[in-house]
Parts: structure tokens; C-alpha cells; sequence
């Protein structure tokens, strides 16, 4: 039953990610005068994208066809380990937050072999790129992500989620910090303006338009969904560990569904104020990127600290 | 018996070694059988056809080299089986061989912790034993003996043996000093590059000092006690101070030889000259010998830990880590780019030692057995897919004899299953879950995150940071190994060499990083097996397991509790597999022509004329890292433009040229260097030259002898 459950929320957080997608165009549009697609846009997208028929490069190798099914599928186990409407579920104890990290790492990891596997320029700039911002914004989420853990004494997401439910509304400085953090760096993986710009091909700021660059048809499709997926998935990761009420923490089906509304809540007010930041802040040069994520790192650091000074328990 | 296969492996190796030097002695060998045949059997006909079929001139070297690399794979074979037996017996094994000192028998001590880097030499040896003969054949007779190569190759393996077997002081550092001479005549093995004997003199000279300072090491340990064997030198009360100091020169001896920043310096240039399958011994292998011997000093002869010098080693560790893996980052040639990258894994498991040592004197001995249990599994990791990744960087030398990666590229068309074996290699080390590598690093991580039950503010704050420092250097790692696999096997070819480039015939070669490759795998997905094994190494050594056997099982890691942190992988590859399989049904459920894969043209923003020379290159794809990480290198770019034209406008030619070079040789080891030399003058003062003068010396010591006695 409970792993019933466990596959029934990996399989709507799939099938939301577009929808969350579509909502976020829809308040842009809306915040910029703009005339707004439907809310089913995506789902439209990534259906007439399964139906074309891919061209592939003639330098391309079977790691190029591969990856986008590698990519997929580490992003739907990451979605898989993190609670969407209910704790405590089997899957999220078999791969804990670390673990999650390592299946983000594993996807960019092929998603930049593909880059450079056609031998384009472009494809090995947005590797280059990619590597780069990840491989700082990491550790600044690893720091955010061990406040977390260290307060509730566990890596495992479902077990914080429940801490932080149990404790109640505690304002903790160091959660403050790490909430910051962790939304600097969501903004910065999921390449969001400022730091990406998802909607341009202009060479000078692509980073993961860069590498999907040669992709068409299926395997378009699956890399887009995958960034739909990640862009939720940081989503909820925020909504529900700094924010966590409303959760089912028991699997009747009325806690489940009002799991469900809550989180549907939480997510449509998150991508609103991403909206706005999105319209009101510009793109920032790619090597101001590096000051943005130290940033974050800090932040992350002092949430860090401000656990261990002030709130531990000795 | 266990100690009797223990034996066997290091008779083995030496006879390895003892074989390879009858390459040049056909003739003496076809006398020998000949004289032997008429004498004892009068001529029975097929045994001495065989015999003579085998030393025809042209059979004989192969069947020379694949005889050394038999008993040298045997001699693997026999260090697997006694380290896995010692393992599970629980057991210790003490002995003593009548060779040394009259009043000092070689003592021999094989327990748990010795018998797990058994295991683990013995694994790259037998990898190595299988890729060797292929290796080997490309050199030439009278330009690079084999007999030198072999030889040296079976001495290097058994001093390793021995080392870990050694009971006293004395055997010890003789064990260590066979292994690293041997090594040095390996690494100076293609002597004719002035570059070559510069980088074996480099690694010599640090070898004996290192050697130099155990000694020293031993030395204060044995002048508290009475006697060489390490079972006086447990005994040995050692005041904190003198302690410490010990623990200071094993550390700089052992950290010599692991390649500590800063002293790392022979690793980077000793790994690239070296043949690769003996950088990948050595890489693999060596170093985590030296790691064995710090354990041994710290953890046993010791005793008693304290918890500044697990600072140390953290600080170190993290120094190391950073430092290796940016300086790898930066490097074009693949040999020297996995040796800094050894600095880079030697700074992790460092580090997780450091914080072992932390909390055993803290008091907390579970939690030091959870460190102690991540820094042995990375050791056993990194002896894996470093091997891997040295043999296969062998493999590519082989086939486009390149190191450069700029000039390579494509060969994963060309090289299917060497890009395959290598790919999995990156993977383990970039810690990608399913992997090896990633068990250990989440282990580390598990171990840094218990820092809540230490007591001292500092450790509090410092521990975390060093966590995320790890996790910087594990991204780092992953960007710095796509750049690797990207460079070499994708994209198109930069050069002739690779454009002609096949896939390797010899199949042992393919069989060694095969058999690497697979238990890279099977241990990322079944750690379990390992970290039981490890378990009793630190039952022994620490008196401390982790708790409660039962989570981990097969299925499940758990370190701590169930509560707090679980993993398990077998569960995740059957989620992947399921994802996979699921999507790839969903797209592919009803083929029609539309949906086969068109191959086109690559897109070239409609200018056309695409070059390999346009693809991103190394010192390309790491701009940015150089640019935010400035301050660690010291960068010489140089961009010189040829003008040519009216009034020399036009860019004809532009050159460019980057020179990375290490902080620590202009800091530390220049003005070492220049120190050495000025001393030497001021000595070179009393060396007149004039007989008088050093008759007048002659005669000033006599009278000071003579004043001393009297």
C-alpha cells in the first residue's frame, strides 16, 4: 500500500512539472502585459515533440541518443525520494537528501557529456558553463540542505519534513538563512534569470539551451520534461521542508488530497514570486555568477553557524 | 594456512621478478634443456619438443612475458585469498622468519587491518598481471629490457607484501625501502628523456626523506620502550609532546609517500613517466600502502589519539582535496591530470581520518568507527577506479600514442569498449551514485554530519565547513572528469593519431580494466559486502563496530540508524531500470517510420565549414574555473598576434600559450633548494684543497676524540 502510494506521487509530480511550467509562463505573460498561452501549453509542447521525428547529428554516438533517458530518469528518482503530498513513504528512505544531490549530479553529468559529444562549439560552452555554476552552487545547497538535517538529525527528507512538523512554528534564525540559500541556489540550477535565461538562444548567455542545442523530437522532449521536473522539484523541496503544513502524515485519502491542494497552494504562490523576481531583475553577466553563488554559499554557511552557536543544544 | 598463502603471494611476486631477468639468456636456457634432456630423460620427444617449440626466438619473449605475468597475477591471487581468509577469521596471525638481524628475527604479523589492503593489492595486481603482457609488448628489447621491467615490477609488488606484513620497525622500513628503490627504477624505466630521471631523482630524493623521517618516527617510539618490534613499541608511555612529535614525522613520512599537499610534488611528475600499469600500482596501490602506514603508526602503535592531530589531518585532508582536484582540473596531459587527482582522493580519505580521530578521542568510538569505515572503503574505492583509469589512459597512450587530451577526440566511436570501461571509471570518481565512489563519499558526509555530539565550539564550525568543502570538491571533480571523458572520446578528432586510432586487439588488455570496471559496479550497488569486511578491521583495530549488524544488510546501508540516514542502492538501480524501461516503452510503443532517428548534418548557424579546431578544448572548457578560482594557480597566458597587411592591421596568426604552475614549488621548494645550496657553499669554505690544511683537520679531531675519551 504505502509503496502504492510512494509510485502514485513520483507519477504526479511527473505529470504536474508541466503544469507548474505552464502557470509560471502564464504569470510572466500576465506581469509583462503579454498575451499568455494556455496553462496546457507545455503538456501540448512536450505531446508534439513525442510525435516528431528526431534528426540526430552525424558526429552524434549512442551517448548522445542515450542521455536523454539517462537524464530523465535520474530526475524522476530525485522527484521520487522527495515528499510531495505525504510523509514518511517508503521510497524516500531507500535514497536520502545526499542521495538526491547524487542523482542531480548524475543527470548534469550526462547532460554536459552530451554537450560535447557533437564536437560544437556551443555544446562544450554550455558544458563548460553548466560544470561551472553547479559545481559552486552544490556545496551552497549541501550547506543549506546540513542545517536542515543537523537540526532534525537525520538526512532523510521524509524524517526532516516530520521534525519540523513536530516542532511547530519555530522561527529559527538558521533556517532563515537556509531558506535563502536554498532559494539562491534553486534559481541557479533550474537556470532562471538571473542567471540563466531559459527563453533565449542568444550565444553570449545560453548555458542549458547550449548543450540541448541538437536535440529534436523524443529526446528533446524527455530534457525538457526533466527541467520541468527539477524546476518543481526545487520548488516543492522549498515549500515543504521550510514550510511544511498540510503534508498527509497519515495516507487516508482525505489527508492525501488535502496533501495535494496544499501543495498545489504552495507551489502556485512560489512560482508567482518567481514570476516577479523574474520581471524585475535582469540577467547578470556570467562571471558575476560566481559572487551570486558565494553568496549563497555564505548564507548557507551562516545558517550553518547560527545552528551550531545558537540554537544546539550544549 | 593463512599465513602460508600469505607467503606464497609475496614468493611469487619475488619470482616474478626473478623470471623476467632470463629475457637475455635464450641461448643459456636452450644449452640448459638440452644438456638436462640427455641427461635425466635420454630425449623423451614431445615434452622436449615443447619445451624447444617455446624457445624459438621469435615465441620466446612472449612466452617469457606471459610466464612473469602469470606468477605475478598468481601472486595476486594468493594476497586476495589470504587477506579475504584473514578478514573473516577475525583472526591474528603472528610468526617469525629468521632472516635480519641475529638478535632481531623478522617479526610477521598478518590481522585484519594488514589482510585488507592484501585485499586490496591484490585486486590491482591481478587486474595489472592481465593487462601487462599486452602493455609490454610494444617495447622494444635492446631499447627498454623487459628483464629490468620485470624484475623491478616483482620487487616493487613483494616490498608492498612485505610491508604489510612487517611486526617490527626494522623489517618495516626494509619492506619500505625495496618498494620504493623499486619503484624509483621503474619510474626512471624509459631513462633516455633528461625529463624522466629529473622526475625519478625528484620521487627518490622525497622517497628517502620521507623514509628518513619514519625512521625518526620509530626512532622516538623505540627510545620509550625496549626494542624494534611493534608489540614493544605498543607498550611504549609516551608523554603528549613526544607523542606528538612522533606523530608529526610519520605523518610527514607517510604523507610523503601518500602525496600530501605540500608535499605532492613527486606524484605529479613521477606518475606520467612512469609505464602505465605501474603508475596505476603505484597510484592505485603505493599510496594507499602509505596510508596503511599511518594507520598502523597512529591508530595502533600509538594508541591513544588525540583529537588536534585529527585537525591536522582534517586541515590537511581538505587542503589536499581542494588543491589536487583544482590543480587536475587544469592539467592537458591524462597522466599528470589522475596523478593530482590521487592528491585530490589521498585529501579525502585524510580527511575522514582526521575526523575518525576526532571523535575516538572524544569519546565517541562508534562514530570514529564510522569514519574509519569511510576512509578505508574511499581507499579501497580510489585503488579501484584510479587503476582503471591509469590503465586505461595506458590503452589510449597504446593506441594514438597521445597523453594530450587536447589532442584526441571521437574515440568513442572508434574505441567502443575501452570508452565504456573508461566511462564508468569517470563515474565512480566523479561519485555518481550506483558507484563505488559515491558510497564512500555519502559515508563521509554521514560521518561529518554527527559533528552535534562534540562538545568543543571550534570542531563544531570547522567540521561543517570541511563538509562543505568536500562537497565543492566532489563537484569539481565531476566537472574536471566530463572535461576528461568529453575531450577524449567525444566530439570529433583533434588529431591524426586519433583520427586513425582503432580499438585494442590484446584482450587481457581489455580483461584488467574489464574486471575493475565490474567491481566498481557490483560494490556501488553491494557495499555491504565490503564495509562488513571493514567492519572487522575496526573491530580489531579501534575495538569499536557499527552498530547493530542487522541494518547492514545487503539491501540497505545504514550506518548510524535506520532513523537518521539510509541507502540503498539495489533499490535505486531497480527504480532506474523501472524509469528507463518505462519511458523508453512509452516513446517507442508504436513504431512507424517517423519515428526512426534521421541522421542530418550538425548545425553550423548556416556558415558551414565545421572543424574539429572549432570544438572546445581543455584549457577551453576550464576558463571559468580559472577565472573564479584565480588566486589558486600561478597562470602564465600569453596571446602574441602576427600582423600583417597595410599598415599591419590584420590578424594573420594568433598564438596562444598558458602555462599552469603549482604554488608549492616557487614557496617551498625553491628556497629549500636555494638553502641546500648555500649551505653546501659555506661547507665548501673548509674544502681548501691544500694537504696541510686537512692534516691540520685530521690532527684537531684527533685531539677532540682524544679529549671526549679522556
Amino acid at each position: 500500500m504505502n509503496w502504492l502510494i510512494a509510485i502514485f506521487q513520483t507519477m504526479l509530480f511527473v505529470l504536474l512539472a508541466p503544469l507548474l511550467a505552464g502557470w509560471l509562463k502564464w504569470c510572466k505573460c500576465h506581469l509583462q502585459n503579454r498575451k499568455a498561452p494556455s496553462l496546457l501549453q507545455p503538456y501540448r509542447d512536450l505531446l508534439k515533440l513525442t510525435h516528431k521525428q528526431p534528426v540526430v547529428s552525424e558526429q552524434a554516438s549512442w551517448l548522445f541518443v542515450t542521455a536523454p533517458y539517462i537524464i530523465f530518469s535520474a530526475t524522476v528518482l530525485a522527484a521520487s525520494v522527495v515528499p510531495l503530498i505525504a510523509v514518511d513513504l517508503p521510497t524516500s528512505a531507500s535514497a536520502d537528501v545526499i542521495v538526491m544531490v547524487g542523482f542531480f549530479a548524475f543527470a548534469r553529468f550526462f547532460l554536459a557529456l552530451a554537450g560535447l559529444d557533437i564536437g560544437t562549439a556551443f555544446g562544450g560552452m554550455g558544458s563548460s558553463r553548466e560544470m561551472t555554476i553547479s559545481s559552486l552552487a552544490e556545496p551552497a545547497m549541501l550547506m543549506a540542505i546540513f542545517t536542515l538535517t543537523m537540526t532534525a538529525s537525520t538526512t532523510n527528507l521524509s524524517g526532516a519534513i516530520a521534525h519540523v512538523l513536530n516542532e511547530g512554528l519555530i522561527l529559527r534564525p538558521s533556517f532563515v538563512f537556509a531558506l535563502f540559500a536554498l532559494i539562491l541556489v534553486a534559481i541557479a540550477e533550474t537556470g532562471r534569470v538571473p542567471v540563466d535565461n531559459p527563453a533565449t538562444h542568444l550565444e553570449l548567455t545560453m548555458i542549458h539551451e547550449a548543450m540541448i542545442l541538437e536535440y529534436s523530437g523524443r529526446h528533446l522532449a524527455l530534457i525538457e520534461w526533466a527541467s520541468q521536473l527539477k524546476l518543481m522539484l526545487y520548488g516543492v523541496l522549498i515549500a515543504n521542508i521550510f514550510f511544511p503544513w498540510g503534508i498527509a502524515e497519515t495516507f487516508s485519502a482525505k489527508a492525501l488530497g488535502y496533501g495535494l491542494l496544499a501543495i498545489i497552494g504552495k507551489l502556485a504562490l512560489l512560482a508567482i514570486f518567481l514570476a516577479i523576481a523574474e520581471t524585475l531583475v535582469a540577467k547578470m553577466r556570467l562571471f558575476r555568477v560566481q559572487e551570486y553563488l558565494s553568496f549563497a554559499y555564505l548564507l548557507g554557511l551562516l545558517g550553518m553557524l547560527s545552528h551550531i552557536i545558537l540554537e544546539a543544544s550544549r | 594456512m593463512i599465513l602460508v598463502s600469505a607467503y606464497c603471494a609475496v614468493l611469487l611476486s619475488f619470482a616474478s621478478g626473478l623470471l623476467a631477468l632470463l629475457m637475455n639468456q635464450r641461448q643459456t636456457l636452450l644449452a640448459v634443456s638440452q644438456y638436462c634432456f640427455k641427461k635425466l630423460f635420454n630425449g623423451d620427444g614431445r615434452c622436449q619438443d615443447w619445451i624447444n617449440n617455446r624457445l624459438e626466438e621469435q615465441r620466446f619473449p612472449t612466452f617469457l612475458r606471459q610466464a612473469v605475468f602469470v606468477l605475478l597475477g598468481l601472486s595476486g591471487v594468493f594476497a586476495m585469498i589470504a587477506g579475504l581468509a584473514v578478514l573473516l577469521s577475525k583472526g591474528v596471525i603472528t610468526g617469525q622468519i629468521a632472516l635480519g638481524l641475529p638478535w632481531l628475527p623478522w617479526h610477521i604479523r598478518f590481522d585484519g587491518l594488514s589482510g585488507f589492503f592484501f585485499l586490496i593489492i591484490g585486486i590491482a595486481v591481478c587486474a595489472v598481471s592481465l593487462y601487462g603482457p599486452g602493455y609490454v609488448s610494444t617495447y622494444k628489447e635492446n631499447e627498454h629490457s623487459f628483464a629490468v621491467l620485470g624484475l623491478f615490477t616483482g620487487l616493487f609488488v613483494a616490498g608492498m607484501l612485505l610491508v604489510l606484513l612487517a611486526d617490527d620497525a626494522f623489517m618495516f622500513m626494509i619492506a619500505w625501502e625495496l618498494m620504493s628503490v623499486a619503484s624509483y627504477f621503474l619510474v626512471a624505466f624509459q631513462h633516455e628523456n633528461s625529463a624522466n630521471r629529473r622526475a625519478a631523482f625528484l620521487y627518490l630524493l622525497m622517497a628517502e626523506v620521507g623514509a628518513l623521517s619514519i625512521i625518526l618516527g620509530f626512532g622516538v617510539l623505540a627510545s620509550f620502550s625496549d626494542g624494534f618490534t611493534f608489540d614493544a613499541l605498543r607498550e611504549s608511555k609516551l608523554s603528549v609532546t613526544w607523542a606528538s612529535i612522533a606523530f608529526v614525522l610519520a605523518l610527514l613520512g607517510f604523507g610523503m609517500k601518500a602525496g600530501i599537499v605540500p608535499v605532492h610534488v613527486w606524484l605529479p611528475e613521477a606518475h606520467p613517466v612512469a609505464p602505465s600499469h605501474i603508475s596505476a600500482l603505484m597510484s592505485g596501490v603505493m599510496l594507499k600502502v602509505a596510508l596503511y602506514g599511518l594507520i598502523r603508526f597512529c591508530f595502533d602503535l600509538l594508541g591513544e589519539v588525540h583529537w588536534q592531530w585529527g585537525v591536522v589531518l582534517l586541515v590537511l585532508g581538505t587542503v589536499s582535496a581542494l588543491g589536487g582536484i583544482l590543480y587536475a582540473m587544469m592539467q592537458p596531459n591524462l597522466k599528470r591530470l589522475l596523478a593530482y587527482s590521487s592528491v585530490e582522493n589521498i585529501g579525502i580519505i585524510f580527511m575522514v581520518l582526521g575526523l575518525s580521530m576526532i571523535f575516538m578521542a572524544n569519546g565517541h568510538p562508534q562514530l570514529a568507527a564510522l569514519g574509519f569505515l569511510a576512509a578505508m572503503f574511499h581507499a579501497f574505492n580510489h585503488a579501484l577506479f584510479k587503476n582503471l583509469l591509469f590503465l586505461g589512459a595506458g590503452i589510449l597512450q597504446h593506441q594514438t600514442h597521445e597523453l594530450n587530451i587536447d589532442m584526441m577526440g571521437g574515440l568513442i566511436k572508434k574505441m567502443p569498449k575501452t570508452s565504456l570501461l573508461f566511462l564508468v571509471g569517470c563515474m565512480s570518481i566523479s561519485s555518481l551514485p550506483l558507484f563505488n565512489g559515491f558510497v564512500s563519499e555519502w559515508l563521509a558526509f554521514q560521518t561529518a554530519l554527527q559533528v552535534d555530539v562534540l562538545d568543543n565550539g571550534v570542531l563544531r564550525s570547522l567540521i561543517p565547513v570541511s563538509a562543505a568543502a568536500l562537497a565543492l570538491t566532489a563537484a569539481l571533480a565531476a566537472a574536471c572528469f566530463v572535461k576528461v571523458f568529453g575531450l577524449i572520446f567525444l566530439g570529433q578528432s583533434r588529431s591524426r593519431n586519433s583520427e586513425k586510432a582503432g580499438e585494442v586487439q590484446d584482450k587481457g588488455m581489455l580483461a584488467g580494466p574489464a574486471l575493475l570496471a565490474g567491481l566498481c559496479f557490483l560494490f556501488g550497488i553491494f557495499p555491504g559486502v565490503i564495509i562488513h569486511l571493514i567492519n572487522n578491521v575496526s573491530g580489531q583495530l579501534l575495538g569499536e563496530t557499527l552498530p547493530n549488524g542487522s541494518v547492514l544488510g545487503w539491501l540497505w546501508l545504514a550506518p548510524v540508524s535506520a532513523e537518521q540516514a539510509s541507502y540503498s542502492p539495489p533499490l535505486v538501480l531497480l527504480g532506474a531500470l523501472i524509469a528507463t524501461a518505462v519511458c523508453y516503452w512509452y516513446l517507442h510503443r508504436n513504431r512507424t517510420p517517423l519515428t526512426v532517428i534521421r541522421r542530418g548534418e550538425t548545425w553550423d548557424c548556416g556558415f558551414g565549414g565545421l572543424t574539429p579546431r572549432m570544438q572546445y578544448s581543455s584549457s577551453a572548457f576550464t576558463m571559468p574555473f580559472r577565472r573564479i578560482f584565480a588566486k589558486v594557480w600561478i597562470i602564465d597566458e600569453q596571446i602574441k598576434k602576427d600582423m600583417q597587411g597595410a599598415l599591419n592591421q590584420d590578424v594573420a596568426a594568433v598564438h596562444y600559450k598558458l602555462h599552469i604552475q603549482d604554488h608549492s614549488w616557487p614557496r617551498i621548494y625553491l628556497p629549500i633548494a636555494q638553502g641546500v645550496n648555500s649551505l653546501a657553499k659555506q661547507v665548501g669554505r673548509i674544502q681548501t684543497g691544500n694537504i696541510r690544511t686537512y692534516l691540520g683537520y685530521s690532527f684537531a679531531t684527533l685531539l677532540l676524540l682524544l679529549w671526549v675519551i679522556s
